[in-house]
């Protein structure tokens, strides 16, 4: 009984610096300034108010940001999808010569850094002309190795008879692909889905190097650009990092579910 | 968008050809033949991406190690100039040695922190899923909101740690604005946020352990402990390594952090390999001897994992 107790004692205090500081986070976004400025300003704002707000989106293009960062988002996902679920339907359903060597190769790229290859990738993007453009800021993050191996994991679940017996009806490749599996590894798809939104939502040092000008960042450069500007702002930077937390908040009470089994998709099959 | 655009086009004429009346070899040929255009057509899109924008920048790293370029002029060959360079740069080997010191703090930390999370969530309770979410809160936030987040917290002048310590009359550090605390920031707020991560891969490893073995256990007298150090970590060891593996290949890369809550400073004292890289590379324009620490750095982390995974035979065991 009192083992019971020690472990929600221990598991409220874990719980509590888990919390703390995102609250921390939201109260001193609703924190005026001159509260701020007071040494022994009372914990909770004095009356709450949204001005920190309004100033971040005055004084910033906040808006620009957040929408290049879900525009960014929500297309390299797509992306994602579509390049990852024909890749993995080629591993799992046709034998072609050189299938395993090819996806050996597919998962070397899994070892690939970001941050070992952004230089060259960088150079790249200069000689294409892709410096500052959403193209140069998307390419990079159509493909995702961890995905085609993912979604390959959930094909190989299927039975094989179902395409057979979608074959002998005379369809093809695409219509099995298309309109047999794809539908049965919906679940596996939101999975990756989440996974490759939350990524792309966060991402940092690839945009940081590519966008180069307001017009192009996404809301990591624009929030690390803010914390240059306003340093003493205290409470118009915790406004930005909370509107940039938000919507994953969101997400994530909406999809758990996918959220957890994506972190952790590549924990289990280890 | 090509891509799936190629499958399409092949496949009228694949299906067109696939009923007519032929001889047995020759219609098995054909069959390979149509699957590898198939093949071809569904990967088309996927590896031309992979060649371009990873496999191929990955070769053009160390093509690019052996130049120098500032990138405004024609690249020069120097050879393994950029390298005898880096032998002989105390600044990387600084960067380097803090690399090294983050993940000799960071790793312990989190690792220890996100076991103790695990076991204290394994339980049939009410609420755990509650609590399993508050710790995962921090992981889904993005690097860049959790450093600055940080970075208010241990503000030395009025943020709300040193606010706490001094109502408890302790004089807090000067954190970030400390050369000998800036480091020890970055590692709080980088456990703070991967120890959900930690717990539930490890979570996911500990509902794996049959039930009925450390229920034997106990009826044979096993206490916590013996249990714990007999049993559930050595069960846990693929999930133990795996965590580890992968902490230790994000840990050599650690960024973003130090770029938001220190820009690798002050006055240089939590400058890393990765912050070099981009300091080199966009501030300096000195893309080959960039490249070349790229390059030191992937092969640090290649060997790091290649002997990870020799060591694994000693310690991991799998049923």
């Amino acid at each position: 009984m009192s083992r019971k107790v020690l472990r929600y004692v221990a598991l409220t205090l874990g719980a509590v610096a888990m919390l703390g500081p995102f609250a921390w986070m939201l109260i001193t976004s609703l924190t005026g300034d001159a509260q701020l400025a007071r040494v022994d300003a009372p914990l909770l704002p004095d009356p709450p108010t949204l001005e920190p707000y309004e100033r971040l989106s005055e004084a910033f293009p906040f808006w620009r940001f957040a929408a290049n960062s879900l525009g960014v988002a929500v297309v390299s996902t797509l992306l994602q999808l579509v390049t990852s679920a024909t890749a993995a339907y080629a591993f799992s359903r046709l034998r072609f010569r050189g299938s395993g060597a090819v996806f050996v190769l597919y998962l070397a790229t899994m070892m690939i850094p970001m941050q070992v290859i952004i230089v060259p990738l960088f150079i790249e993007m200069r000689h294409l002309r892709l410096v500052d453009s959403y193209a140069g800021l998307l390419l990079p993050t159509m493909v995702s190795s961890f995905g085609v191996f993912m979604l390959r994991q959930a094909f190989m679940a299927l039975p094989k008879e179902l395409d057979e017996a979608a074959y002998v009806d005379g369809a093809g490749h695409l219509r099995v692909f298309a309109q047999v599996l794809l539908p049965l590894v919906a679940p596996a798809l939101a999975t990756f889905s989440v996974f490759a939104f939350m990524s792309s939502w966060n991402v940092f040092l690839w945009p940081l190097v590519i966008a180069q000008t307001e017009a192009h960042m996404t809301l990591p450069v624009g929030l690390s650009l803010l914390q240059g500007r306003y340093s003493t702002a205290w409470n118009v930077v915790m406004a930005g990092s909370t509107m940039s937390v938000l919507p994953i908040l969101a997400l994530y009470v909406f999809a758990q579910r996918y959220v957890v089994r994506g972190i952790t998709f590549t924990g289990i099959k280890s | 968008m090509t891509g799936p655009r190629t499958a399409t086009a092949a496949r009228p004429t694949e299906r067109a050809k696939g009923h007519a009346p032929r001889f047995r070899r020759s219609g098995a040929t054909r069959r390979r033949l149509r699957t590898a255009l198939a093949a071809a057509g569904f990967l088309a899109p996927s590896l031309l991406l992979l060649l371009g924008f990873w496999i191929g920048p990955m070769v053009g790293t160390a093509w690019v190690s052996l130049q120098d370029w500032n990138l405004i002029g024609v690249p020069t060959f120097v050879g393994l100039d950029n390298y005898t360079e880096l032998l002989g740069d105390a600044e990387f080997h600084a960067a380097l040695g803090h690399t090294l010191a983050y993940l000799a703090g960071y790793l312990p930390l989190v690792l220890v922190c996100g076991l103790a999370v695990a076991l204290l969530l394994e339980a049939k309770l009410p609420a755990m899923t509650l609590y399993r979410a508050t710790f995962f809160l921090p992981v889904i936030s993005s690097w860049v909101a959790v450093s600055l987040l940080w970075k208010g917290l241990l503000n030395p002048a009025d943020g709300l740690v040193n606010r706490t310590l001094a109502a408890f009359g302790v004089p807090g550090p000067g954190w970030w604005t400390d050369p000998d605390w800036a480091m020890p920031s970055v590692v709080l707020a980088s456990v703070w946020k991967d120890v959900g991560f930690v717990a539930v891969i490890l979570l996911a490893g500990l509902q794996a352990i049959p039930r009925d073995l450390l229920e034997a256990a106990a009826l044979d007298g096993a206490g916590w402990w013996r249990k714990l150090r007999s049993i559930t970590l050595p069960m846990l060891s693929p999930s133990l390594f795996f965590v580890t593996v992968i902490s230790l290949i994000n840990g050599f890369q650690v960024f973003d952090q130090v770029w938001v809550m220190t820009e690798g400073g002050p006055g240089g004292a939590s400058s890393v390999v990765v912050e070099q890289i981009v300091k080199y590379a966009f501030s300096y324009g000195r893309v080959g001897y960039a490249s070349a620490m790229s390059i030191v750095l992937f092969a640090m982390i290649l060997l790091v994992t290649l002997v990870q995974l020799r060591l694994q035979r000693r310690w991991v065991h799998y049923e």
